[in-house]
């Protein structure tokens, strides 16, 4: 690979981070070895994922024979992918590997330090050279972006491991791991690019990705089309992102971050034009990160594999939104109205989130919702200027989230197999079957609470650390800041804060409650399994249950990473500072220049707020939940009122399907397929040409009469026109 | 032969055949009977031939009359009478109004334009009073009329010359070929 | 006395052009054309005036050209009216594909 050097200049030039290339490489040929893999046997698709089916009994019935030939031994499943051997050692061996260079560069960026103010740009050749438009394909090593790295190789690794044991049965497991390897690529791409457009292929990769990953089962109808819903809801985001790079461009005549971060200052403070920018970004922002009015496909996107669910909807993927907004911080401060709406935004999609998330059944749309509701969090950090607080987030949550999420994997399984063994044919996902499975898999129920505190927000797990860093920021921000000083849809922005304050604080009583809710009916209380299935639950094997604990580790502590001032004496702020050069400026500029201060009294005041009503959540769910009265799925009576309404989501999917879905069919099918397509495009101009082709055919086959005295005319009437042609020149 | 030129006697036998012809042109068009029509046509060709001498061309004007008026025409009243064509027929020979009016506004356009192109691109006029030094002598004591012509086309287009032959030769065998009675053997 | 000679060949020819345009007669056609090649034929002549004796040269290869058109073509009509006993063009369409 051509490596030109043009920041040589740079001390990281001389270090492994002059191989940061490699980094992207590698996932890439794993897809490609992998991908070559899939097809040395015959595809072979077809749900043996445990929770693959669930809510369609029928479709058990249809490969109950292989069952019954599975059940001999659980070692030797007969629909094994012949490959399945190298590609478990490839699969997760380039993650690895990647993630070990990722730390090496990390090191050598802590080594360089001072330096890494002016981020390390890698050109690796030239992809679009026309006239003004010049863009390398050129990666962009900095502080952000090595965080995003880490993340995305580090707990992409644990959970392509846990891949293997969860995965390891399924015929398509060589396709699954290429598709998971491609996704890396895609994902460290979107974070690595040095300039807009090179994001943007990463950001339309992953989303590639994320649909092929969401139907990967796509033999069942209702698979493909959570794969196909994700897809389309992304482009309307898509669309955004594009406009906002066109405007960019039309108005900075770059799109390379340094270049758009030093023209950023030359826009007018709050005015029309980087507002819009800044909007139509955000926008792009919704689709990828799953925030209002687009979050509808996150939920949907829970039919694909768990794994699936974990690295691409809660850990990585859906952040890239809230990554973006970071990366344009610069960008974003210069427009108080747009930082105010993504605000919003977030917080009303964290408390909206919330409460469908109280009334789900399915262990998997719970924790959807909870990330749905949580990128809220995130958006509301980046969207008041808090940028390493929403980073910080990003971080925590991809550490307690990928924890819930494997963990939920690992109940589903156990689920699976209790069923599978039993041929019942019951939903493995359905939390009233569930209940008391802390007995059989201490583990994961340990683990999970762990991540529970985290997410509800506990001190010192690493959840509580970032929710509460980013309220502090919303708190702090209602005065002395640029956002307080603007005005948003006619109200003071600082009234608009505390209002995201107080939206805040609701969303995260709901999350402690749904959380523990989740907890207690999954593993609290008697089990509802089935007695003959009882004594098939039993743990997962170690290859998931060990990132399992280490992602464990990481929600306990990964909160000393940005410990605040007011506790964390020399180890403080570590995040912050090590983003400083990122995004400090952005940061700056809303804080009016000076650091974000609140008094030691007020602070304290915060986090007991936040702390009170995180224990208070929980305890609530735990003294007025009754996991003792819940009776299995198929047992329990419909739900009336507001629980009916919160099941089914408040209707939003019904509502957008008639306002949005139907109309847009019904155009589609009336006026673009009879009235454009089958009128126009074919009518007119496919058969049309057809009829002109003939008609001019007859018209001239009317002049080939046979007759001597037509061509006589003719030739006359040709020597006429020739002849006069000559006499007038 | 004496050399001596009469401008008025000459100019006046000129446009006496050039009206001639041109009349005699007029009618052969439109006569509906095949013969008169080629009678008129022979007499336009007799008018010409008139001219050629007039233009010091006489071994031209003489295979007008020989070649032209004589061979040529014949073979077509031979082949009208032949056809039994000799009285006009029922059907229509000459086309309606229309097309008459059409024809003759085309032609009228052809005379402008042939008339301008000449006009512009054929340069120079010979004056009557030097005629006789022109470039085709009139009549050398050696070679007579026939010289002129026989020297170019014997020398510069005596390719052109033999191809003619062979395409004559062509279509006197396709002529034969053509005209035959087809026999049994070729009847389908 | 080129310029008369000229005009007179005009004239002959557009005679012939509305000849060929107006009649039905397969016969008559061809004469025409012949109208057509003695009035081309008497433009030679007079430009030979001008230019030398190779325009009577050429006069004498369009006699043989014409020569040999007429034996083919008269042929080609007593054969058309073997076939259809008539030589009225508007009632000859063989040429029709």
């Amino acid at each position: 690979m051509h490596t030109d050097l043009s920041a040589s200049g740079h001390p990281l030039g001389d270090t492994v981070a002059a191989f940061a290339w490699l980094i992207l490489l590698l996932p890439l040929l794993g897809f490609v070895a992998n991908g070559l893999l899939s097809l040395t046997a015959a595809a072979q698709p077809g749900p043996a994922d445990p929770s693959a089916g669930h809510g369609h009994g029928d479709a058990h019935h249809g490969d109950a024979h292989a069952h019954d030939a599975h059940d001999t031994g659980h070692d030797h499943h007969p629909a094994r992918h012949p490959a399945a051997k190298w590609v478990s050692l490839i699969g997760p061996g380039v993650l690895a590997a990647a993630f070990g260079l990722a730390l090496a560069t990390f090191l050598a960026m802590r080594g360089a330090g001072d330096a890494m103010h002016a981020p390390f740009v890698l050109t690796l050749f030239d992809w679009i050279p026309t006239g003004a438009l010049q863009i390398p394909v050129a990666l962009q090593l900095d502080p952000l972006s090595m965080v995003m790295v880490l993340i995305i190789t580090g707990i992409g690794t644990l959970i392509h491991l846990f891949s293997v044991g969860y995965m390891q049965d399924d015929p398509g497991y060589p396709r699954y791991f290429a598709y998971l390897n491609l996704f890396v690529f895609f994902m460290l791409l979107l974070v690595l690019g040095a300039s807009y457009p090179l994001m943007f292929i990463g950001w339309e990769g992953v989303g590639l990705c994320s649909y092929l990953l969401i139907g990967f089962w796509f033999t069942e109808e209702a698979n493909a089309n959570a794969g196909k819903k994700a897809f389309i809801v992304n482009r309307i985001g898509d669309f955004g992102f594009l406009v906002a790079m066109f405007l960019l461009f039309a108005n900075l005549g770059t799109l390379s971050y340094t270049g758009v971060a030093a023209g950023a200052a030359g826009f007018e403070m709050g005015g029309a034009l980087v507002t819009t920018i800044c909007l139509f970004l955000f926008l792009g922002a919704t689709g990828k990160s799953a925030q209002m009015p687009l979050y509808v496909w996150l939920p949907d996107a829970m039919a694909g594999p768990t794994p699936v669910s974990a690295l691409i909807h809660a850990a990585t993927m859906v952040t890239a939104g809230v990554y973006m907004i970071a990366r344009s911080a610069t960008l974003f401060s210069m427009a108080p109205a747009a930082q105010l709406t993504v605000a919003v935004v977030g917080a009303l999609t964290a408390v909206f989130a919330a409460t469908i998330g109280l009334k789900q059944w399915d262990i998997k749309k719970v924790l959807a919702y909870s990330t749905v509701s949580q990128l809220g969090y995130m958006f509301v950090g980046v969207g008041v200027g808090a940028y390493t607080a929403g980073v910080f987030h990003l971080m925590t949550h991809a550490f307690f989230k990928a924890l819930l999420f494997l963990g939920s994997g690992s109940v589903i399984y156990a689920m699976h197999q209790a069923y599978h063994a039993t041929h019942a044919h019951a939903d493995a996902q359905d939390m009233r079957n569930m209940g008391g499975l802390r007995r059989f898999m201490p583990i994961t129920s340990t683990l999970m609470w762990i991540a529970t505190l985290a997410i509800g927000g506990i001190p010192p797990f690493s959840g509580f650390f970032s929710k509460d860093e980013i309220l502090a920021a919303v708190f702090a921000r209602t005065h002395h800041s640029t956002l307080a000083e603007a005005t948003w849809l006619g109200l003071p922005g600082s009234v608009v804060l505390y209002a995201v304050y107080a939206l805040g604080l609701a969303a995260a009583l709901m999350t402690a409650v749904y959380m523990t809710r989740m907890m207690l009916y999954t593993f609290h209380g008697p089990n509802r399994t089935g007695t003959a299935e009882q004594g098939h639950l039993r743990e997962a094997p170690w290859i998931m249950t060990g990132p399992l604990v280490v992602l464990g580790v990481l929600s306990a502590v990964g909160g000393f990473l940005n410990l605040p001032a007011l506790v964390g004496g020399g180890m403080s702020e570590i995040l912050h500072h090590w983003l400083e050069p990122v995004v400090g400026e952005g940061t700056l500029r809303v804080t009016l220049g000076e650091a974000a201060h609140l008094s030691h009294a007020t602070e304290y005041a915060l986090i007991g707020t936040a702390v009170a009503i995180a224990v208070g959540g929980i305890a609530l769910a735990w003294t007025r939940l009754k996991p003792a009265e819940l009776v299995p799925a198929a047992e329990s009576p419909a739900e009336q009122g507001i629980e009916r309404t919160l099941l089914n989501k408040w209707y939003v999917d019904e509502a957008y399907d008639r306002t949005v879905v139907q109309p847009t069919l019904g155009v589609s099918r009336t006026v673009l397929w009879k009235g454009l397509d089958a009128g126009i495009i074919d009518g007119l101009f496919v058969n049309g040409a057809g009829f002109l082709a003939r008609g001019l055919g007859w018209l001239g086959s009317q002049l080939q009469t046979g007759r001597i005295g037509t061509y006589a005319w003719v030739l006359v009437l040709g020597a006429v026109s020739v002849l006069a042609g000559f006499s007038f020149r | 032969m004496d050399n001596t030129f009469h401008p008025l006697f000459y100019g006046f036998h000129f446009y006496l055949f050039g009206l001639i012809a041109i009349a005699s042109a007029i009618l052969f068009v439109t006569r509906k009977s095949p013969v008169a029509a080629a009678l008129w046509l022979i007499n336009v060709m007799f008018c010409l031939a008139v001219l050629y001498v007039m233009l010091d061309a006489q071994f031209i004007g003489a295979i007008q009359v020989l070649v032209y008026a004589g061979a040529i025409m014949v073979v077509f009243l031979f082949v009208v009478m032949l056809l039994n064509l000799g009285q006009p027929d029922d059907l229509a020979d000459i086309r309606g109004t229309g097309p008459r009016l059409a024809a003759g506004a085309v032609g009228l356009a052809i005379l402008a334009e042939v008339m301008v192109l000449a006009r512009s691109r054929i340069q120079g006029e010979y004056a009557p009073a030097a005629a006789v030094e022109l470039l085709v002598p009139a009549a050398d004591a050696v070679g007579g009329v026939i010289a002129p012509v026989a020297g170019p086309l014997f020398r510069e287009h005596l390719l052109a010359f033999e191809l003619t032959s062979i395409l004559l030769l062509a279509a006197i065998v396709g002529a034969v070929v053509i005209g035959k009675k087809q026999g049994p053997a070729d009847a389908r | 006395m080129l310029a008369e000679s000229l005009a007179l060949s005009a004239v002959l020819f557009t005679i012939g052009v509305v000849g060929v345009l107006t009649r039905r007669n397969a016969i008559i056609l061809f004469m025409c054309v012949e109208l057509m090649l003695n009035a081309v034929n008497l433009s030679f002549v007079a430009l030979s005036k001008l230019y030398g004796a190779t325009g009577q040269v050429f006069v004498i290869f369009v006699m043989t050209v014409a020569a040999a058109e007429a034996a083919v073509g008269l042929a080609i009509i007593i054969a058309i009216f073997r076939h259809r006993q008539t030589v009225h063009l508007d009632d000859i369409n063989l040429l029709k594909g």
